[in-house]
């Protein structure tokens, strides 16, 4: 059977998918974000899951406003690394698994989760940037994938407590899929930071933080907030933060053990990190 | 249910990216957009006028982008960042220094406010 073992938490920032592909990962102001992954890294290698579903925003890698889906998921075997407008990546293309993405479509929206199915996915900083920070990819990805995007950035999005709910439900499909087949699932994005305005680089450290607090011990407060309270506290684009709280549901009802977490502000936005296990 | 988006209490300094600003946006984050073609990327940068003259842009569109006013692409033109990032990399102008310019201020007197400016 199919079930959820863990659940991650982290931001997505593109600088962090430059800053990789150049190697310089240890220079002194990034160090402190990419050592933070090392126990992450380590502690996968250990409960080696089969397949992550990433929840992530497409930021232009593949979708546009002519058609922007609020909820999104990949069905396909294979995942090309897109151009966001900088080039390819030098990353390898991510493994899916089609039919355990079959499986999770058919059971969300036979449980009122319409999605959009996608047969062909481009994936993006989104989606790369959590991958690479949690895996090494030495020839190839360890892990199968299962994209997710939410449209988190153009307005109207998902309620907070919606995305608990994709969780919620993503949970009940994974525990019904037949075959042996262990999940983790990525929320990312975030934290606080602003890109648009005279507001650019508003950063709330303390919002952070608390929301690192709150992810782990009391998810339903979060889930009570509204777009406009996210972005008057933690900047326009915090909004992303909603993502978590679909990792978040699909723990839910699970007794957990943090693993690990981190917080570090350098730039315009707040880099969080939690990595939640679920206690057998 | 609670309210999302609430208008009687606008955010200062921020454009949150609405129907009203992703219809006024639209030509311009289209042609943004655009930009993640490489074959777009190389003719514009061959003859940015051409690659222009070929969009849907209107005459004032074409020439904020002409000027680089970030701030008003983004303030006043509906730009969405995620798409106007695309412009500013095909012609070497960053987040930060797209940011920088929305602030009022030079790159290096934005990177001074920051916590840890060499994680850029």
């Amino acid at each position: 059977m199919g079930k959820i073992i863990a659940g991650i938490g982290t931001s997505h920032v593109p600088s962090i998918g430059v800053v990789y592909d150049q190697g310089r990962t240890q220079e002194p102001d990034w160090k402190p974000l990419f050592d933070a992954y090392e126990p992450v890294k380590d502690w996968l290698k250990e409960i080696k899951p089969d397949v992550a579903i990433v929840v992530y925003n497409d930021h232009g890698g593949d979708f546009f406003f002519d058609k922007y889906p609020t909820f999104a998921v990949g069905a396909a075997d294979i995942y090309p690394v897109g151009d966001e407008g900088w080039g390819r990546r030098p990353l390898p293309d991510f493994p899916g698994d089609a039919d355990f993405s079959w499986h999770l479509c058919n059971e969300l929206v036979y449980n009122e989760f319409d999605i959009t199915v996608c047969q062909e996915m481009a994936v993006e900083h989104g989606f790369m940037v959590p991958m690479h920070l949690c895996w090494d990819h030495d020839p190839d990805w360890p892990v199968k994938v299962v994209p997710v995007a939410v449209n988190v950035i153009q307005h109207p999005l998902p309620t907070a407590l919606r995305c608990w709910k994709l969780g919620q439900a993503l949970r009940k499909a994974v525990e019904s899929y037949p075959k042996d087949t262990k999940v983790v699932i990525l929320g990312t994005g975030g934290m606080s930071h602003q890109l648009n305005g005279a507001r650019f680089g508003y950063l709330n450290s303390d919002f952070d933080r608390d929301f690192l607090d709150k992810i782990e011990t009391d998810p339903m407060a979060l889930t009570e907030l509204t777009h406009q309270q996210i972005m008057e506290d933690a900047g326009a684009e915090a909004v992303e933060l909603i993502m978590w709280l679909t990792m978040r549901g699909a723990l839910d009802g699970a007794p957990l053990r943090q693993v690990h977490r981190n917080y570090y502000a350098p730039m315009t936005t707040g880099m969080g990190l939690i990595a939640l296990e679920e206690a057998v | 249910m609670a309210k999302q988006l609430d208008s009687s209490r606008p955010i200062e300094d921020t454009r949150i990216f609405d129907a009203e600003q992703t219809r006024l946006g639209y030509r311009l984050n289209k042609f943004a957009m655009s930009l993640v073609k490489p074959e777009n990327r190389d003719a514009f940068l061959a003859d940015e006028e051409a690659a222009l003259s070929a969009s849907d842009l209107t005459e004032q569109e074409k020439q904020l982008i002409r000027d680089r006013d970030w701030r008003a692409i983004m303030d006043e033109h509906g730009g969405n960042i995620y798409m106007i990032m695309k412009i500013g990399a095909v012609i070497g102008a960053g987040l930060y220094q797209i940011g920088a310019h929305q602030r009022g201020e030079t790159f290096e007197e934005f990177l001074a406010t920051r916590n840890a400016a060499g994680a850029k």
